[in-house]
């Protein structure tokens, strides 16, 4: 697994120091000139200088429409873009004909279930007969459009349970994948529970009935080393502004014999091979997904994203955030007004740590956070089924990057402990 | 911090007129889709014309001490009071809910819903302040009460 302790180091200090400097938003004040405390990376990560000026760099000097013209800006923007892809395969282990860039992991996981129900013919059809498989812990991005999938095709929707522990239920998966299942739709990482599941064993038996294995990994790629390939699974989707990238941009990685079966999911320019007025034919993937002038300013800096990444190694990046998690669990465990939820132990989860507080609705826990200058997230996380499950209505969650210090983690904890007097909990 | 006033807390801890009773004329339910929040929210109303009084207010809230309190304030403040006043008092705490603070709220028309005027300058939580009351509007509109689209908070 690629989330084994790899005996790599976290950062030290200076290195640290060194990391927050490359992240201008970081010197930023807020609430009453309170030092940042950014806690809320899972929901989108902070950008280095080195994003930023990658994309101002495409912008100052070859900004012209990819894929069209012939004159020299365009050769140039093509080559950029066209560049970032190849970056952006070799960060997750692919190949670049297998990424496809689209506006965010959300529209990646929907153009792979649109797949299914705009085939007329082979492997990726659906009708009522079949099943879609997912779990109860998976992102509304990874559950509603396998809902509305099921919905169009009348195929059933089924899914994995959860442990009390907070990991799936694997020994349910035997009775819920059978020869009728066309897709198992699973998260890498929990946002919620920061679980991080077994992803080769989910794949493998996805395989073993013929069912195809889609992975949600965006808050696995920005956190851990990951190759796509390796893990077993056939299309995985991840966003770009979770892993220190730009907004607007994320991609889907698939298998090249499934991504040529597949059917178009948004259709116009760029995606054509031939066009008449009466039908059309389209370009081989990974073209035939990417309609429209693509974005070619956000995928550049998403390689420089990449780049910036590797340059810390991904190994550190993760033994580092490791240490945040466990510090983060440690606090939190000592204090018995507070509930973590998801696995006790740190070596089963990745990236962020979410919580109830006794007798205080997250929000309220949020906003006295947010006025000690520590922003995490409060809600549902867009988990709503799993926070059902749980028995809770919303929680907090705290999520690190690598310009994250345990420090910070010092300050949240610190400015937790006033919640419960605040609101008369006791504590 | 002054978002959490003492009578906040007190109306989130004990919340006024909860709990769902009969007889009700129309029951519905709200959710703050960023959070989660419900509240479930009955009216019981003399008539259905601005003149008929508001006979009783109750409510099943799930929610954030902000959300909660709001709504045990607005039955408070609108129980026993006639549909137009109701509607007047649902006005007012809105116009200080989203004036980003410039507008304090005047206590002789929404009472304890002072307490909330902090709320307006975190512009994440003005709709916490406002789920129980367009609860209540939109079940006015379903007991039968004629009130025009803005009046029931559609778009402030």
């Amino acid at each position: 697994m690629t989330t084994t302790v790899t005996g790599a180091a976290p950062f030290t200090a200076a290195e640290s120091a060194a990391i927050r400097g490359d992240f201008p938003i970081l010197t930023r004040t807020v609430r009453g000139g309170r030092p940042l405390v950014y806690l809320d990376s899972g929901a989108t990560s902070q950008k280095p200088y080195a994003v930023l000026d990658a994309e101002r760099a495409y912008y100052t000097t070859s900004n012209a429409a990819p894929h069209r013209g012939a004159h020299l800006l365009s050769e140039e923007a093509t080559a950029a873009y066209e560049r970032a892809r190849a970056r952006l395969g070799a960060f997750v282990g692919a190949p670049a004909h297998e990424m496809v860039f689209t506006k965010n992991a959300t529209e990646a996981l929907n153009l792979v279930a649109y797949a299914f129900s705009n085939a007329t013919v082979g492997r990726f059809t659906m009708d009522r007969r079949d099943e879609i498989l997912v779990t109860a812990m998976e992102h509304h991005a990874n559950l509603v459009p396998w809902q509305e999938l099921a919905r169009r095709t009348g195929a059933k929707l089924r899914w994995v349970d959860l442990t009390p522990g907070g990991e799936l239920d694997l020994t349910a998966l035997d009775g819920l994948l059978t020869e009728r299942t066309k897709v198992f739709a699973f998260t890498h990482v929990s946002n919620v529970l920061g679980t991080v599941n077994p992803v080769r064993e989910l794949a493998a038996a996805a395989h073993a009935v013929g069912a195809l294995a889609v992975l949600d990994a965006c808050q696995s790629v920005p956190h851990l080393p990951v190759d796509l390939a390796a893990l077993g699974v056939d299309f995985a989707a991840f966003s770009g502004h979770k892993m220190l990238g730009p907004m607007g941009i994320g991609a889907l990685w698939g298998r090249e014999p499934l991504l040529d079966e597949m059917p178009p999911f948004l259709t116009g320019g760029s995606m054509i091979e031939l066009v008449r007025m009466e039908e059309s034919t389209y370009a081989p993937p990974p073209q035939r997904f990417e309609a429209g002038v693509p974005m070619a300013a956000q995928a550049v800096g998403l390689a420089a994203a990449c780049e910036y990444l590797d340059g810390l190694g991904m190994e550190r990046v993760h033994a580092h955030e490791q240490l945040l998690v466990e510090a983060a669990l440690d606090g939190l465990a000592q204090r018995p007004w507070v509930r973590v939820l998801g696995p006790v132990d740190a070596t089963r989860r990745s990236g962020s740590v979410a919580f109830v507080v006794d007798g205080v609705h997250a929000h309220d826990v949020g906003q006295v956070l947010d006025d000690a200058g520590v922003a995490l997230r409060v809600g549902h996380h867009c988990a709503w089924p799993l926070h059902r499950a749980l028995g809770v209505t919303a929680s907090t969650r705290a999520s690190f990057a690598a310009y994250t210090t345990l420090d910070e983690i010092g300050t949240f904890l610190a400015a937790l402990d006033t919640v419960p007097a605040i609101f008369g909990t006791g504590a | 911090m002054d978002l959490y006033q003492e009578l906040i807390l007190d109306h989130s801890k004990r919340p006024q007129h909860a709990g769902l009773r009969e007889p009700f004329d129309a029951q519905v339910h709200h959710v703050n889709p960023t959070c989660g929040d419900e509240v479930t929210l009955r009216v019981h109303l003399s008539g259905s014309d601005p003149s008929a009084t508001v006979e009783d207010i109750s409510y099943d809230a799930l929610g954030c001490s902000i959300s909660v309190a709001s709504t045990s304030v607005l039955a408070q403040e609108c129980l026993g009071h006639s549909v137009a006043e109701s509607l007047q008092t649902f006005a007012a705490m809105r116009a200080m809910l989203t004036s980003k603070g410039a507008d304090r709220g005047d206590e002789t028309v929404i009472g304890d819903g002072v307490a909330f005027a902090g709320v307006s300058q975190y512009p994440a939580r003005v709709k916490c302040a406002l789920l129980g009351w367009l609860a209540f509007t939109d079940a006015l509109v379903r007991a039968g009460v004629d009130i025009t689209p803005a009046e029931a908070g559609a778009t402030p």
